[in-house]
């Protein structure tokens, strides 16, 4: 089948190789530097600081890991992960939830100053936290929110591309659903609940992929506000773990911790990549 | 169960009058079909009794009550959209129980309920599935049932069946009837298909341009259309017109004349059903014809007569007239339709 | 486009509607609004009063050598960062769309690096040319060349350029891959029976019809490398050496917190506001377009 359809275009045969070949090139190049980190993360620092290193992992996975996850440099790795994961989650679930109810008042509702509303939503699309980043740390520290979950994870709410998200595909669900829900006698919350958000399913998930993604990557946000070693993510506690100086940092933590910083992200995005995908390319258009 | 009563019912969005005014007194379990071309009006007059758009003014009495301002759960209507409008993520059973759940009735109750409704439509066995596991009939099915378990005073069906197959569709028109004559539930349908109207009605609208056309039964509207568009619209193939006159009391296409006629002097639309003339060498109307189209049962001539197209459907395998194409056909003078060729109504 | 369906009342809609205009009014309008009278005011050395500038801040940066030679890096760094980011991944994507079978599994494999993030691929990125310990910086040693991005300006750049454009070629693979996908390959048959060959095909046919997502990515990789790179430029070269890493948005930290100078990092933080909306409007307009095809 695959070569009768192939076979137009394609002279088949070797270049077919060839492709493979390029392929399984841009995969290692692209692979390298994370095989680099977790060899890293298993030899010891006695192997690092006499290059070159070995491409082999060796066999001091458990003691780097332990050391990272509980010891660290400055706080232990675990509690780091920690106030990752409930960043990225309060981040991902709280945007979905006040991007849900918003959008379906846009969509459902005729109201005074819907118009205003959906604009002043549409113009918060544009700007990245890190344009507005002086005053909005001021804001934060104005309400005694430095070293806070609330303070990590409210000012990155404040997007719109959820609520456009959610806009669009209320937008498509048939007018005659809610009005055969009208008929059977649903309210506007009831129908929110029975019908619009379960119709929603696949897009909350491909978007809490996305956001889970974007609150766990956060970097320049908690690096600011985060002034306590105890409230640090890991991904900006990683950078706070070299030294400060001339002393050699200690790279086998550091790169386990590295690894411990990407496995959360990746096993979301792998594990759910179809709606990754999905997620993706709808969210960016 | 309950009447309804539209008095002087009128539709505008912004400037633009939709609804010019339709007035109807439906009897308690009557089946009324509401019939015209695509945005004539009709789906928005079903609407209005819905409770799903505003009355601009007018009165609707359901059950004799004024309900203009209801909220459609309050009517006691059940409705039936054209594309079902099933949700997607609830399993049959569950689509046809939701309205009872909002009602709050008891568990047991609904699930008597949702088992008695899904014998009735032979929906048994397919309880547990999701909408899209369905056919195209047994989605209409359910969309049925959900309207049933209910127990409405009064069924509304916006064109249900306009997204079957024919074959289907005949079925299921079938079945539908059937129900409603079962159930004797008061019932609104909606449609743009003649033959649904003609089979189903016990009394149908024609609507045309958001007027009502005419009000009556089917045959009433076949035998006796009171305008040009009711005559046009109903019967298929649809009716012939000829341009006429009327003078010294004998009617007269050109120079033909059909014969006698008791009204009033001047020009005239004549109408003349395809079905309503034969073959008939002594007959005075000379159809040219251009093709035939054998059916089976009967053949439809096309052609054009005193200048102007007519269709010709006679009983019966007819081959094509010989060398001059022409053939002699005749009627019988009580299926002449006259009409006011200004107004379009009948004479 | 609108609902035919809506429902009745003002009191539901704006209580649902309250929670994220309240959260964009406190943590979006009122700091960006923020901004724009900061940058209007030059505060005194111990911050207890400012005066009033007008456009001084602004006019002050024009001039400002340092501010000039950031909008340069920004410009030279976003376009080395694009182009890095773009071309690889079109060329996988094409070299993928070729293959019938196991695309999906090097699709699979080249997700990965979309999940690291831009903080955590710099710290990989260092780790691998870090002039004492690196492997790749050792393996060049040893072909003599002496890499230190700590104090060579070209080799910094290319460094935060490389780990920044690293985890992007997975997201512009994807978009690629999905966007060859879709082209018909009727179309792609049609030029090979009239006796195109497999790169005059590409380049008459395939490029054009790719043309919307070529443009789109192009627009999103560009405000990635204008705001997104933060976290590689700040683990790897702190903006360095001698600020030939600082692009305009690390410039904005850096004055802002590391220098105090609120004034001067308000108008900077305006400047960006605006540079965001013109992209913004590109990209919309480009939307609009597609929907009009």
């Amino acid at each position: 089948m695959a070569y009768q359809s192939d076979g137009m275009v394609e002279k088949s045969g070797a270049s077919r190789w060839i492709s493979h070949a390029i392929m399984i090139l841009g995969v290692l190049f692209i692979f390298f530097p994370i095989w680099l980190a977790f060899v890293a993360s298993t030899v010891t620092q006695a192997d690092i600081v006499r290059p070159p290193m070995p491409v082999l992992p060796g066999p001091h996975f458990w003691e780097n890991y332990k050391a990272a996850l509980f010891s660290g440099v400055n706080v232990p790795v675990s509690v780091m992960l920690g106030n990752s994961l409930i960043m990225a989650l309060g981040i991902a679930i709280g945007k979905i939830a006040i991007s849900l109810l918003s959008a379906f008042a846009i969509v459902y509702f005729k109201f005074p100053g819907r118009k205003f509303f959906f604009w002043a939503i549409f113009i918060t699309l544009m700007l990245p936290v890190e344009v507005r980043i002086v005053p909005t740390f001021e804001v934060v520290a104005g309400f005694g929110m430095l070293n806070t979950y609330q303070g990590l994870i409210l000012p990155l709410i404040a997007s719109a591309t959820a609520t456009f998200l959610f806009r669009q595909f209320f937008l498509t669900i048939p007018d005659e659903l809610a009005e055969a829900a009208r008929v059977d006698g649903a309210r506007p919350m009831r129908f929110f609940w029975d019908i619009v958000v379960p119709m929603s399913r696949t897009n909350i998930a491909a978007l809490f992929v996305i956001l889970f993604i974007y609150g766990w990557n956060q970097y320049l946000w908690p690096l600011l506000i985060t002034t306590d070693p105890s409230m640090n993510t890991i991904v900006m506690g990683i950078k706070q773990m070299f030294p400060s100086g001339d002393d050699t940092a200690n790279w086998p933590v550091i790169m386990a911790t590295s690894i411990l910083a990407m496995i959360p992200p990746v096993v979301v995005v792998i594990s759910m990549q179809k709606l990754f995908i999905r997620g993706l390319v709808d969210s960016e258009k | 169960m309950a009447t309804v009563d539209l008095k002087d019912i009128k539709k505008s969005f912004g400037k633009v009058d939709v609804i010019h005014g339709v007035d109807m007194e439906i009897a308690d379990g009557e089946f009324i079909v509401i019939v015209g071309p695509s945005g004539c009006g009709k789906s928005t007059l079903l609407r209005m009794v819905a409770g799903l758009e505003t009355i601009t003014s007018g009165e609707l009495l359901i059950g004799g009550k004024r309900a203009n301002d209801t909220e459609p759960m309050d009517r006691d209507i059940a409705m039936v959209f054209q594309n079902y409008a099933l949700y997607p993520h609830m399993t049959v059973a569950d689509n046809m129980a939701y309205g009872l759940k909002i009602a709050g009735m008891p568990k047991d109750q609904i699930k008597a309920k949702v088992q008695e409704a899904a014998k009735l439509l032979q929906l048994d066995h397919l309880l547990d599935r999701k909408p899209r596991e369905l056919s195209g009939g047994q989605r209409q099915r359910v969309a049925m049932g959900r309207a049933i378990v209910r127990e409405p005073s009064v069924f509304l069906f916006d064109e249900p069946l306009s997204n079957l197959d024919a074959k289907l569709r005949v079925q299921m028109r079938l079945e539908i009837k059937d129900l409603q004559a079962k159930l004797g539930i008061t019932s609104l349908y909606v449609t743009h298909d003649q033959v649904e109207a003609m089979t189903m009605a016990d009394r149908m609208i024609v609507m045309n341009g958001g007027v009502a056309e005419q009000i009556g039964t089917p045959l009433d509207v076949y035998e006796r259309p009171q305008t040009i568009f009711a005559a046009q619209f109903i019967g298929s193939p649809s009716m012939n017109l000829m341009d006429g006159r009327i003078d010294g009391g004998q009617l007269k296409v050109n120079d033909v004349s059909l014969g006698p006629v008791d009204t009033r002097e001047g020009d005239v639309t004549v109408g003349l059903r395809p079905e309503h003339v034969f073959a008939d060498s002594a007959g005075v109307l000379r159809l040219n014809v251009h093709q035939s189209e054998p059916l089976g049962a009967n053949t439809l001539l096309h052609g054009t007569l005193e200048g102007k197209a007519f269709t010709a459907s006679l009983p019966g395998v007819h081959r094509m007239p010989g060398n001059d194409r022409d053939m002699s056909l005749n009627f019988a003078s009580e299926n002449l339709h006259l009409f006011d060729p200004k107004t379009g109504k009948r004479i | 486009m609108e609902k035919r369906v809506t429902f009745k009342g003002w009191l539901l809609p704006v209580a649902l509607i309250a929670p994220q205009a309240l959260i964009s009014l406190i943590f979006f309008f009122y700091p960006a609004a923020q901004a724009v009278w900061q940058s209007l005011f030059i505060p005194d050395p111990f911050g207890l009063s400012s005066q009033f500038v007008g456009l001084g801040n602004f006019e002050f940066l024009l001039k400002d050598p340092y501010y000039r030679s950031s909008f340069v890096t920004t410009a030279i760094f976003s376009t080395l960062v694009t182009l890095a980011a773009m071309i690889p991944a079109l060329f996988l994507a094409v070299v993928a769309d070729r293959l019938i079978k196991g695309a999906g599994a090097y699709r699979t494999m080249l997700i990965w690096p979309y999940a690291v993030a831009p903080a955590v691929a710099g710290v990989l990125w260092l780790f691998m040319f870090n002039p004492r310990v690196g492997v790749v910086a050792w393996y060049l040693g040893q072909l003599g060349y002496d890499w230190n991005h700590v104090l060579n300006d070209g080799e910094a750049m290319g460094l935060v350029v490389a780990a920044s454009a690293w985890g992007r070629i997975s997201y512009n693979f994807l978009f690629f891959f999905a966007g060859l996908q879709a082209i018909p390959k009727s179309l792609i048959e049609a030029a090979a029976i009239d006796g195109a060959r497999f790169w005059k095909r590409f380049f008459t046919i395939v490029l054009p019809l790719l043309s919307p997502t070529t443009f789109f990515l192009l627009v999103v990789n560009v405000v990635y490398a204008f705001f997104e790179t933060f976290g590689v430029i700040h683990t790897i070269t702190s903006g360095g050496p001698q600020q030939a890493t600082t692009i305009l948005v690390y410039k904005v930290f850096s004055d802002g917190f590391v220098g105090q100078d609120l004034g001067s990092s308000s108008a900077q933080s305006v400047i960006l506001l605006v540079v965001v909306g013109l992209l913004t409007i590109i990209q919309f307009k480009f939307v609009e377009k597609k929907v009009h095809y």
